[in-house]
């Protein structure tokens, strides 16, 4: 007893180096999985709160940019409400989608330069934001929401390990994942195309309204390269995210109302 | 009661310029400073490790909170903390210089205090992308982010010295 105490003393800076490092790496390895990414994730108040005061700062020098990106969106938005008034094919309560709400938000904080990137909203609990909600900016989707607090939530950007996108291309509506592989924050890629499916840049990439999380037909990206695979396995391609990850600001969380009915119908399917 | 002030507002000062300027200016997805580590370079010499350790710790582990990173720079801080001391050895050639209290540009002078400075912060940011990535895989662009992410957060921290550092010579 007395030697184990005494070793302690002696060897007291490494014993304590190596446990403190030992915790730090424990933290870190807890939050590299998909579950703990997204409970670690708590939304710190006086993080948060630090942050709404820098993005009320900074967002007075890009007003003019901002105003004119949603500009261009009301527009299209205007366009598209038209359209859909003039061509309205049958009553509403017959033929009814499931129902998507958007939350107008601003990102106060966000990184584009890491691993797995993460986006701060100022919007929380009490405006009715809850965990898995999806965020989309004008240009097109930006995350879903991991974490929420009463004021602000949290969301996995799509810059991250593990965020993986059900995606449509528009051309042919054949269904994808789009994955990011780190580096460059302007690329994601799709390596599960069918072979006989061929891409051209310039191609559109939408969402495929599979995740329920995003209604169908929103803006993902277009195809910037696309890698036919030898042997017959499946295609890949690096895809231009519209959305430009290192100057978000104005942001929408995205509700779907029929979410909690699709999930119990999709848990109560008999297991194969 | 004065210094442990001053540490205080160092330390405020250091996470704060961390958290608000540096954070948000985007030099292309290579280069990261991370200036807070100047607080742990300038605690006082005599500080008893076990202690340095600790603070260490702590700021990277407030620094993780702003950036939502549990124990990522906790880690590479802890790690920057441990090796201080021997790094201060190979610096001036003895553990613990005799009269002067903490390091810094004024008491210690450029040479030394590059040399310790640019040393600490590399191997700091070597355990932090190392961490970061959690593996070597892709170690060319590991690399090309250490080094540049490194000399970015020297050149702040010498420019921070100097400028704070010249009003004590007076």
């Amino acid at each position: 007893m007395y030697n184990l105490i005494r070793f302690l003393q002696k060897h007291h800076f490494i014993l304590l180096f190596v446990l403190l490092e030992v915790i730090a790496i424990s933290l870190l390895s807890r939050s590299h999985t998909y579950h703990s990414a997204t409970i670690s994730h708590n939304t710190n108040k006086v993080a948060a709160r630090l942050y709404e005061i820098n993005a009320s700062v900074t967002e007075y020098f890009s007003l003019r940019q901002a105003n004119k990106l949603l500009r261009q969106q009301n527009a299209e938005l205007q366009k598209r409400l038209a359209w859909h008034e003039t061509h309205q094919t049958a009553p509403d309560s017959l033929l009814r989608d499931t129902v998507f709400d958007f939350l107008p938000a601003r990102a106060i904080s966000f990184t584009s330069h890491l691993r797995n990137n993460y986006i701060i909203i100022n919007k929380g609990r009490r405006d009715g934001v809850q965990k898995d909600m999806g965020l989309v900016a004008p240009e097109g989707v930006v995350g879903i929401i991991i974490g929420v607090s009463d004021r602000y939530a949290t969301a996995m950007s799509l810059l991250h390990k593990y965020a993986t996108l059900s995606i449509r291309f528009k051309n042919n509506d054949q269904v994808a994942n789009l994955h990011w592989k780190g580096g460059d924050y302007r690329f994601g890629e799709v390596v599960d195309i069918p072979t006989h499916v061929e891409l051209q840049q310039g191609d559109t990439i939408l969402s495929s309204g599979h995740s329920l999380v995003f209604p169908e037909g929103l803006m993902i990206g277009t195809v910037d390269d696309f890698v036919p695979s030898e042997r017959g396995s499946l295609n890949t391609a690096r895809i231009k995210y519209a959305v430009d990850f290192n100057s978000l600001r104005n942001v929408y969380v995205v509700k779907n109302y029929d979410r909690k009915e699709l999930d119990l119908l999709i848990k109560s399917r008999p297991n194969e | 009661m004065n210094k442990l002030l001053l540490q205080i507002l160092r330390f405020a000062g250091l996470l704060l310029l961390q958290v608000w300027v540096l954070n948000n200016v985007r030099l292309g997805g290579y280069i990261n400073p991370f200036v807070y580590v100047m607080f742990v370079m300038m605690l006082p010499f005599s500080m008893p490790g076990w202690i340095l350790l600790i603070v260490g710790f702590a700021t990277g582990f407030i620094v993780d909170i702003f950036m939502s990173t549990p124990g990522l720079h906790a880690g590479a801080t802890v790690f920057m903390a441990f090796m201080r001391p021997q790094v201060i050895r190979l610096a001036t050639g003895s553990t613990e210089p005799e009269t002067i209290n903490n390091p810094n540009l004024s008491d210690m002078g450029m040479r030394w205090w590059f040399s310790y400075s640019f040393t600490l912060v590399l191997l700091h940011h070597l355990a932090l992308f190392v961490l970061e990535s959690f593996s070597f895989q892709q170690f060319g662009g590991l690399l090309m982010r250490i080094i540049l992410s490194a000399l970015f957060t020297q050149f702040i921290i010498v420019l921070l010295s100097l400028f704070f550092e010249q009003r004590k010579k007076r």
